[in-house]
């Protein structure tokens, strides 16, 4: 393996054939990775959950933990040996040569201490300024990272800060010495797309001041935006490395192309993003569509309405009295055999909308219609003789489970309305087990496990079998793919999508990934602070955004 | 949620929680003074009989009489509910019945001693604690299975046995302590340290779980990555975290204290507040027992709205709950 | 706050951070359950491991300190305190079992209650709570012996008592989260009625980790009422009764000191044991919800 060498420059870390693992017997979780990051260079380790990019970047600051090993040919930081730093040089050369930036601030910033003294931390362990110093280069930072009001910032502890201050503060800890080397690892999951762009662009005016910067992320289009280049790694080994835009346009590994593939962002209506069959492990086998670009769907929006949201507006009540207004008469329709796409920042709504839908909330004002007839408000009594016709699918599926029953408790269970043991609606139950997880593409074997012990793309799809269970019209999708890898996740939104075609289902598809909506609905619709500010289709909406956020959204959403 | 709004209007929210939950105290206070009040009633006799020296007394009916009169046990139960509210509010506790004496002035005289005893074994307990959660948490297998260990034993031990077992080694064998706690400072060595034993087993527990969690998580990975010792990651950041839910557990330690504190001052014949109660108990003395009962609730309530203050004040993430 | 709650946060907090790890038994474990094994095996068949009469007086061998024919020792009517110890284990056991089976019971009235029957019932349970929680510790079961009177009785009910609100307090929590809890929610979607939801989903997942809670709470409730025993007020003598022979031995802690320190030592030991175990099999269902 050749190393993923700079052009030029001189090296600011040179990682050469560096493997870690753990445990005194444990097998490596990296296995010969070599790279080097120059200054003003950024490098991206790309990979899914578990191909060790996250250890990788520990490794370099000697921080991987208390059990683990590791052995390299070189880890060199300005052509300084790591490799045989005793714990107080090690100490001398975290936050002065390396910041790191870790993924949620919220925990990664001390919740009891003010965000002001995390950030003089760095300052008091390596300088000698006086405290009056330090809080005045605490505000120069602050203001570098383009923090509002720092004077009042220093003093509020992350939890107080919102999810984009709270990842500026920590940016700012781990670039107050100014130190050569940038490990961002995950630095805008979580977040906001809008917030998650101006992050970036926070890491690229430090790429750009000289720094190098090592960026982990799982996300493809994120690392687009500010990678020179990239490293895709896969079970611990970098299978394929090369500048951003070489390995984007023309990845030479299948590894690489299979992920590029998976990404939804910019793909039209229809389109597969798994590769079928065989290649792809645990794909469902059983699909016969072809792999070949489907142009934009033929199904026509059909003009009847099966589910209508009227003017409906939620009131949440504060504890000192107050009310803020989660939903504020919104009104969507959704057709038919199509899919709504409702996209949106945390805190938009969204999600409570979802609950209005599926009947688990009333609306304070407005109605929801299922099939024209009266859904939500209904008392519970006359929804539930109706409720098989609406399903739902969440994003944790996992806490969605019952912990103690098995994936056929569950799946029969809902296959047969609830009934008991021995009952007589409960013949047959096991043929339509059989039925609902070959149409989910699962082997029988995964009917004695519990979801627990199953993968999350996995789990995902027994949510989705015990939603089709009851033969429902309507599904509601909440953020169903939020939580899966790239892969899982194409997987998943291909069998959404080849569910839809067979059953002829209408989808109520949330997502806060603008991408993820484009690529799923016929018709979108953006919520912002509880209203709806847009809804047209979805080309409509891509070509001609008319209201400022959903322009914004645009822009800041990420693209290959 | 979080607001990026600023932090306007804390202390007026603070405030507002104070007053609330100052509240919710006197009520809980009033309902205390009210479930003794009729509980006692349901004890089976006559309690002027009590007074009197209990069944066997054969008091005659004329002293039955003026003693119902004078302690207005001849009123309807709801006159004397009031009367006792009524002097409750002005710190009349009554008479004992065994002592003959004002129950306030009683415990006036018993309550230093035994808050002295709580507090120090509270210190002691508190000591105890963080050395064995900081030692046992430093790495490897050995010292964290002997904490662990240590601190399920100790919370396992009755104070009563480990009363006898110190007294047993360092009175009886070594002689270095008084077997009877004394005015001294030697008298309250043994005494200190059986209340704080067992105390120092949950608290030590508690610890050293949070500081466990505190020591893996991010933040604490962030602190490093900026050059923090070991060390300084434990006191800048991990201790804290391991503090506070002990600091949350107070109230509960406290009622731990007071119930030790009857069989210790018991066992080393030390005046206080729980001997007083077992004496009360014993005799049946009702006044005395309602004394006590209602001085230690007031003591506990106190103390939980004044920790929870502290709690609310040290971390952020309460308030917002 | 109670004993208990302050146990199973201990446990609750050690299961969280070694999620998805499956250990294996430590030594402490081990010995927790071979010292449950005995402890069993005493109070079912104690004339196989004590063969000598509990009851029996012999005037002559008053006060005789452990030796190798007498292990702990003989009390002030020379009676064989290994025997009694290892006779006494059944009712012991019985009083710590019966004791919390008391708390766990009113718990378990109070927390459903104020978990199931509705915002009102709930305020209304949650203020009585509160003012249990305000007799700290033993001060209910003291206040209870002087309203009902002292006995073994009296104080396995006291000790019930007070430990109930614990109880009521954690059962109360654990339905309110099962209720709100997603997969709850995905029964009203599928459209179970309330009856089917409390039947196949609330009351197991609530039911399963009470056992494990009784568990823990059995070691606190033999130490409690071997307390109230010591002090006068529980378990009477001559019984062979843990408590009791501690409340016997009172009087000659200074001369015959083994009168009261192996009953006390039997007493520790069982409380480590099942508290060791009750942590285990809390981690263990814990583990799987």
């Amino acid at each position: 393996m050749s190393a993923a060498g700079a052009t030029g420059a001189d090296p600011v870390l040179r990682v050469e054939n560096l493997t870690v693992g753990f445990g005194a017997s444990g097998a490596a979780v990296v296995e010969g990775v070599s790279f080097t990051v120059a200054a003003g260079e950024c490098l991206a380790l790309v990979g899914e959950s578990g191909s060790g990019k996250s250890v990788t970047a520990r490794s370099i600051l000697g921080l991987a933990g208390a059990r683990s090993w590791q052995r390299a040919d070189a880890v060199e930081l300005s052509e300084r040996d790591l490799r045989s730093l005793s714990e107080r040089e090690w100490r001398s050369v975290r936050g002065r040569n390396v910041g790191l930036i870790l993924q949620d601030a919220l925990a990664s910033l001390d919740p009891l201490r003010p965000v002001g003294r995390e950030i003089a931390d760095a300052l008091r362990l390596h300088t000698r300024l006086s405290p009056a110093a330090r809080a005045a280069r605490v505000h120069e930072l602050l203001r570098s990272v383009g923090m509002p009001e720092p004077e009042l910032r220093v003093k509020q502890r992350s939890g107080e800060l919102s999810g984009g201050l709270r990842q500026r503060a920590l940016i700012a800890s781990a670039i107050a010495l100014d130190p050569g080397l940038l490990i961002a690892d995950e630095p805008t999951t979580a977040l906001d797309t809008t917030v998650q762009a101006r992050i970036l662009d926070l890491l690229a005016e430090q790429k750009e001041s000289g720094t190098a910067v090592l960026l982990i992320s799982h996300d493809l289009a994120v690392v687009s935006r500010v990678a020179d280049r990239v490293a895709v790694l896969r079970e611990g080994r970098i299978i394929e490395t090369g500048p951003t835009d070489r390995v984007l346009r023309n990845p030479e590994e299948p590894y690489t192309r299979r992920l590029i593939g998976a990404v939804p962002t910019g793909r039209p209506r229809g389109e597969r993003l798994s590769v079928p069959v065989g290649s792809a492990p645990g794909g469902s086998a059983q699909r016969a569509r072809p792999a070949a670009p489907v142009p934009a769907r033929a199904t026509t929006p059909r003009d009847a309405v099966a589910l209508s949201v009227r003017n409906v507006t939620v009131r949440f009540r504060g504890p000192n009295g107050s009310t803020r207004l989660a939903v504020d008469s919104a009104s969507v329709d959704l057709h038919t055999g199509t899919t709504l796409g409702l996209v949106g920042e945390s805190g938009s709504g969204k999600t409570t909308l979802a609950r209005l839908a599926l009947g688990l909330i009333a609306p304070d004002a407005g109605e929801v219609r299922v099939g024209g007839e009266p859904w939500n408000p209904l008392a519970e009594k006359h929804r539930r003789p109706v409720r098989a016709r609406v399903g739902a699918v969440y994003q944790d599926s996992l806490a969605s489970f019952d912990p103690r029953l098995s994936v056929e408790a569950i799946l029969t269970d809902a296959a047969t309305g609830g009934a008991r043991r021995g009952s007589p609606a409960r013949s047959g139950a096991a043929d339509r087990v059989r039925e609902l997880l070959d149409s989910v593409g699962l082997p029988a074997g995964v009917l004695p496990a519990r979801p627990l012990n199953l993968s999350g793309g996995q789990r995902q799809r027994v949510a989705i079998a015990r939603a089709l269970a009851p033969r429902p019209d309507i599904l509601i999708c909440d953020e169903p793919v939020s939580a899966l890898d790239v892969s899982v996740q194409a997987q998943v939104l291909d069998l959404l999508d080849e569910l839809q075609e067979r059953h002829g289902l209408s989808y109520l598809f949330i997502s806060h990934d603008l991408g993820v909506v484009a690529h799923m609905a016929d018709r979108i619709a953006v919520m912002s602070e509880g209203r709806i500010v847009e809804m047209a289709d979805t080309d409509r909406i891509l070509a001609a955004p008319q209201h400022p956020f959903t322009r914004r959204l645009l822009d800041a959403s990420p693209r290959l | 949620m979080t607001t990026d709004r600023a932090p306007v209007g804390v202390p007026f929210r603070f405030a507002r929680w104070l007053l609330v939950r100052s509240a919710g105290a006197l009520f809980v206070l009033w309902a205390v003074a009210t479930l003794t009040f009729f509980a006692i009633r349901l004890i089976p006799g006559d309690p002027a009989e009590a007074i009197l020296g209990g069944p066997g007394s054969q008091a005659s009916d004329e002293a039955l009489a003026a003693v119902r009169a004078e302690y207005g046990l001849d009123q309807p139960l709801a006159v004397q509910y009031l009367a006792a509210l009524g002097r409750l509010a002005t710190g009349d506790l009554g008479t004992s019945y065994s002592l003959r004496t004002s129950v306030s002035t009683l415990l006036a005289e018993q309550l230093p001693g035994t808050m002295l005893l709580a507090a120090l074994s509270l210190s002691v307990a508190w000591m105890l604690a963080l050395a064995l959660a900081t030692w046992s948490t430093r790495g490897g297998r050995v010292p964290a299975a002997v904490g662990a260990g240590l601190e399920v034993v100790a919370a396992a031990l009755p104070h009563f046995w480990i009363a006898i077992v110190l007294i047993l080694v360092f009175s009886t064998g070594l002689g270095w302590f008084p077997p009877i706690s004394t005015a001294g400072p030697a008298g309250l060595v043994l005494p200190v340290v059986t209340l704080a034993l067992p105390l120092a087993g949950f608290l030590g527990s508690i610890m050293r779980e949070s500081l466990l969690d505190a020591l893996e998580a991010p933040f604490a990975l962030s602190a490093r990555a900026r050059g923090e010792s070991e060390l300084g990651v434990r006191l800048v950041h991990a201790l804290r975290h391991a503090a506070l839910p002990a600091i949350g557990l107070s109230g509960w330690a406290f009622g731990f204290l007071i119930s030790g504190a009857v069989v210790v001052e018991t066992i080393f014949a030390r005046p206080g507040l729980g001997r007083t109660l077992l004496t009360a108990v014993t005799a049946r003395d009702i006044p005395l027992v309602i004394g006590v009962v209602l001085v230690v609730a007031a003591a506990y309530i106190v103390l939980t709205v004044l920790t929870d203050a502290a709690s609310r004040l040290a971390d952020p993430r309460l308030r917002a709950a | 706050m109670s004993d208990l709650e302050v146990s199973t946060r201990i446990a609750r907090s050690a299961t969280s951070r070694r999620a998805g790890t499956r250990r294996s038994a430590t030594v402490g474990e081990v010995v927790a359950a071979l010292v449950i094994v005995f402890l069993l095996l005493s109070a079912l068949l104690p004339g196989a491991i004590a063969p000598l009469d509990p009851l029996a007086i012999r005037p002559l061998e008053a006060f005789s300190p452990p030796s190798p024919g007498s292990w702990f020792g003989t009390d002030e009517s020379g009676r064989d305190i290994f025997s009694r110890v290892v006779h006494g284990t059944a009712s012991s056991l019985l009083i710590g079992v019966s004791a919390t089976a008391i708390g766990l019971g009113l718990g378990l009235i109070l927390g459903t209650a104020a978990g199931m029957l509705g915002p009102v019932v709930d305020f209304s349970v949650n203020r009585m709570l509160e003012v249990l929680f305000a007799f700290p510790g033993l001060l209910l079961a003291l206040f209870f012996i002087v309203i009902f009177g002292p006995g073994v009785v009296t104080a396995t009910i006291a000790v019930g008592i007070s430990t109930a609100p614990g109880y009521a307090r954690i059962i109360r929590g654990q339905l309110v989260s099962i209720r709100r809890s997603a997969y709850v929610e995905a029964a009203t979607v599928l459209g179970r009625s309330r009856w089917q939801i409390l039947y196949r989903h609330i009351l197991p997942n609530t039911l399963a980790p009470i056992f494990v809670l009784g568990t823990l709470g059995v070691g606190q409730a033999i130490v409690w009422a071997a307390s109230l025993s010591y002090l006068g007020l529980g378990a009477v003598p001559p019984a062979a009764e843990w408590g009791a022979m501690l409340a016997a031995g009172r009087t000659y802690i200074s001369t015959a000191w083994w009168l009261t320190f192996f009953p006390g030592l039997f007493i520790v030991l069982t409380a480590t044991a099942i508290t060791v175990l009750g942590r285990r099999l809390q981690q263990r269902v814990r583990e799987q919800g």
